[in-house]
């Protein structure tokens, strides 16, 4: 087998979201990867099985048995103290629940691309974000991303900021409507990201020269503090993310932000949104301010740390802003819906948006153009939000009756 | 009853006094002898069990190598990445010992040791097995001998199924080498650990860890109970290379299962047919060791 260095070859232009997470783990020169299979996510492990194969540095691909032992995998490796990369979706997700408290807790940089899908049952391999928002408390940072482009870059990003903060970081991408579209890309040149990511250096590891224990019993009198600490290395990391992003826009020219706005200064309605849904926003935005309507709109692309303060003076006399939310935490509302009413309730009440939620696009259902307008339009017409979530397209029409075959189990 | 020398550790010990192990827990002292025979080139990997506990609580390591703590069911998929980062490290000849209990093998942890078995990870896996759930206060796990008292299975509820038979388990994923080993046979553990250290590929030693908490026996004879089930043919003393070939190390003497079981609380409740029943359980899976012994042997 042929060795390359990424880039030597003619690079692909053409990547679907799953094929660039994967070049961006290995432009990111990846040391150990450990990962099960699950639709959406295979064409991420599967495109990186190959690539580190060819590598011209020292790396292991660990074929596991389950999602739970790929994520213990990296988290042995990463205590060894090498770059350690997985991808899963939905049901795998859930199974690393415990893991992904040791990965944090341990405040290993493990980066992780989750291809948002919905959970099961029934069973459902269509995008909504249930699977990774359902990991919110976990200690891991999460970023939600809206483009192929975004998600090649957003790997190399995690990768420099889990390993400058000392936490895992997730970044997100949405079934099929990113995960299997192909877009035009632009590929770094390695030397670039060598000198944006340069090898990890980590503060501790398994080391027999300093022998020390790792995650041993931590009584009351330590633990809150440790805590603490995870913590606060999470709003550091949100701190921090602004001067990342520009330090990659200097390398690239291509500009991120935690929380992106366009057209809010003048805005009567701004949609707030996450993932994928935000580009077919923009284009309803561009639509509707070119009909004379003044809508604006938000992206949350940093979920945690939660960009609050961002988020407070973006939308600073804002008079509504409809939060559209791919998820639902049941019994209660749509989770960016009520993230964002934390966020903006210390805000002088004169100043502070009303806040409408919607939930919609749940298993994969489609969430195209008519149904933001749909969205701006019961915003303008409603003078104060419901109590409740509003659901967006779950008519309950009479279902369609299951029909089971004589003789068939 | 004789009493049985634990070798004296030459040299500076590896595992420090000052460890958390209850008075007479057969555990620590293979611990001990494992590290000593391993040398300080090692990194341990331990599940939740009673070593969660006894290496020390922070900032306290009564180890004198590396410790990882992890998840209770994923120790060897935790050690299989440390082992990755230690390869692409090129630090190929640093030791990673699973030091594991009976839960997290037979039980919690079966997939990923099977799994990293099958993978032939490079790992000496140790599971000391103490028949129950200790750590967190005497439950029944499938290592709990049939009839054995647990908080989980009480007086009148004793336990009604069988032991799992590690061995076999093991010997089916074809791993370079499984032992058992004894602490009334020390010798013979360290032999076994050294055997161990020099192969590579996934390498698993059963230990056998009277607990005088759990089995509601006196502390003073944590080393006798080990030779009465050696000698009564419970625990017999074997290894398997790659899977195929078995060696028995020694032949039990047939001493009575009454003497190991009057030790012990939790056979209290045993009536002569109970231990009529063991010891007949005992003496079949001692013909299954034997008959695979002799096909070994060829004709
Ligand atoms: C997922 C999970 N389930 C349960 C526990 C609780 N737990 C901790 S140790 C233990 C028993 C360990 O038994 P064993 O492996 O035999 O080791 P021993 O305590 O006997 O040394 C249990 C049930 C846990 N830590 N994690
Ligand atoms: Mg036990």
């Amino acid at each position: 087998m042929k060795t390359i260095e990424p880039g030597t070859e003619a690079p692909p232009t053409i990547l679907t979201g799953n094929q660039a997470a994967a070049w961006g783990a290995f432009l990111s020169r990846v040391q150990v990867v450990s990962a099960y299979p699950i639709t959406p996510q295979t064409t991420v492990i599967e495109t990186l099985a190959d690539l580190t194969a060819r590598a011209d540095w020292p790396n292991r691909f660990v074929n596991v048995e389950s999602e739970h032992s790929a994520m213990a995998v990296c988290i042995g490796a990463s205590y060894g103290g090498v770059r350690t990369f997985t991808a899963t979706s939905s049901q795998g997700l859930a199974l690393m629940h415990e893991l992904l408290h040791w990965a944090a807790g341990g405040r290993l940089p493990v980066v992780l691309v989750d291809v948002n899908r919905a959970m099961a049952p029934g069973w459902s391999i269509w995008t909504d974000q249930q699977d990774s928002l359902s990991q919110r408390d976990t200690g891991w940072a999460q970023f939600y991303c809206s483009s192929v482009q975004d998600i090649l870059d957003h790997v190399i990003l995690a990768f420099r900021m889990a390993e400058e903060a000392s936490v895992p970081v997730m970044v997100v991408e949405d079934a099929f409507v990113l995960s299997h579209t192909a877009e035009a890309v632009s590929l770094p040149a390695p030397a670039e990201v060598d000198r944006f990511l340069p090898p990890r250096r980590p503060a501790f590891s398994l080391d027999v020269e300093k022998p020390r224990a790792f995650g041993g019993l931590l009584g009351p009198d330590w633990y809150q503090e440790v805590r603490k600490d995870l913590h606060e290395s999470l709003l550091r990391l949100g701190d921090a993310a602004p001067r990342i992003y520009g330090e990659w826009e200097r390398l690239t020219g291509r500009s991120y932000a935690p929380v992106e706005a366009w057209g809010v200064e003048d805005a009567d309605v701004v949609l707030l949104t996450s993932g994928a849904v935000s580009s077919t926003a923009r284009e309803v935005v561009a639509t509707l301010r070119a009909r004379r309507k003044r809508v604006g709109l938000v992206q949350v692309r940093m979920f945690r740390p939660f960009p609050g303060e961002r988020l407070r003076e973006v939308l600073r006399g804002v008079p509504k802003v409809a939060v559209l939310d791919r998820n639902c935490s049941f019994g209660h509302h749509g989770i960016f819906h009520q993230e964002l009413k934390s966020a903006l309730y210390s805000m002088e009440a004169a100043e502070r948006p009303r806040i409408y939620g919607y939930v919609l696009g749940l298993g994969g259902r489609d969430v195209g153009p008519r149904a933001l307008q749909e969205v701006v339009r019961l915003t303008e017409v409603r003078e104060a939000p419901e109590p409740e979530t509003t659901w967006i397209g779950a008519v309950l029409p009479e279902g369609p009756e299951q029909e089971h075959e004589e003789g068939v189990r | 009853m004789t009493p049985a020398a634990i070798p004296k550790i030459d040299g500076d010990p590896i595992v420090h006094r000052g460890h958390l192990a209850c008075p007479g827990c057969a555990a620590t002292p293979a611990y001990r002898m494992a590290l000593q025979v391993l040398g300080r080139r090692t990194i341990v990997a331990a599940p939740a069990c009673c070593f969660a506990v006894i290496d020390g609580a922070f900032p306290h390591s009564a180890s004198g190598v590396p410790f990882l703590h992890t998840a209770f069911e994923a120790s060897p998929a935790y050690a299989s990445g440390v082992r990755a980062a230690l390869d692409v490290k090129g630090e190929t000849d640093t030791n990673v010992l699973v030091w594991a209990g009976d839960g997290g093998t037979f039980d919690i942890g079966l997939q990923a040791l099977s799994a990293a078995a099958e993978r032939n990870e490079n790992l000496l896996y140790v599971c000391y097995d103490n028949e129950a759930y200790m750590n967190t206060g005497i439950q029944r796990s499938s290592a709990t001998p049939r009839g054995a008292w647990t908080t989980t299975t009480p007086a009148g509820h004793t336990k009604v199924e069988v032991k799992k038979d590690l061995g076999e388990i093991m010997a089916a994923h074809r791993i370079p080498y499984f032992a058992t080993a004894s602490i009334s046979h020390p010798d013979d553990m360290m032999a076994k650990f050294e055997k161990a250290r020099k192969l590579r590929g996934f390498r698993m030693i059963h230990y056998f860890s009277p607990c005088p908490t759990g089995w509601k026996a006196d502390s003073r004879h944590m080393v006798e109970l080990g030779r009465r089930a050696v000698e009564s043919g419970l625990f017999p003393l074997y290894e398997i290379f790659d899977g195929e070939r078995l060696v028995i190390n020694h032949r039990p003497a047939w001493t009575p299962l009454r003497e190991y079981v009057s030790l012990q609380g939790r056979f209290k409740h045993f009536r002569d047919e109970d231990v009529a029943a063991m010891e007949a359980e005992a003496r079949a899976a001692w013909e299954r060791l034997e008959h695979r012994a002799r096909l070994n042997a060829g004709p």
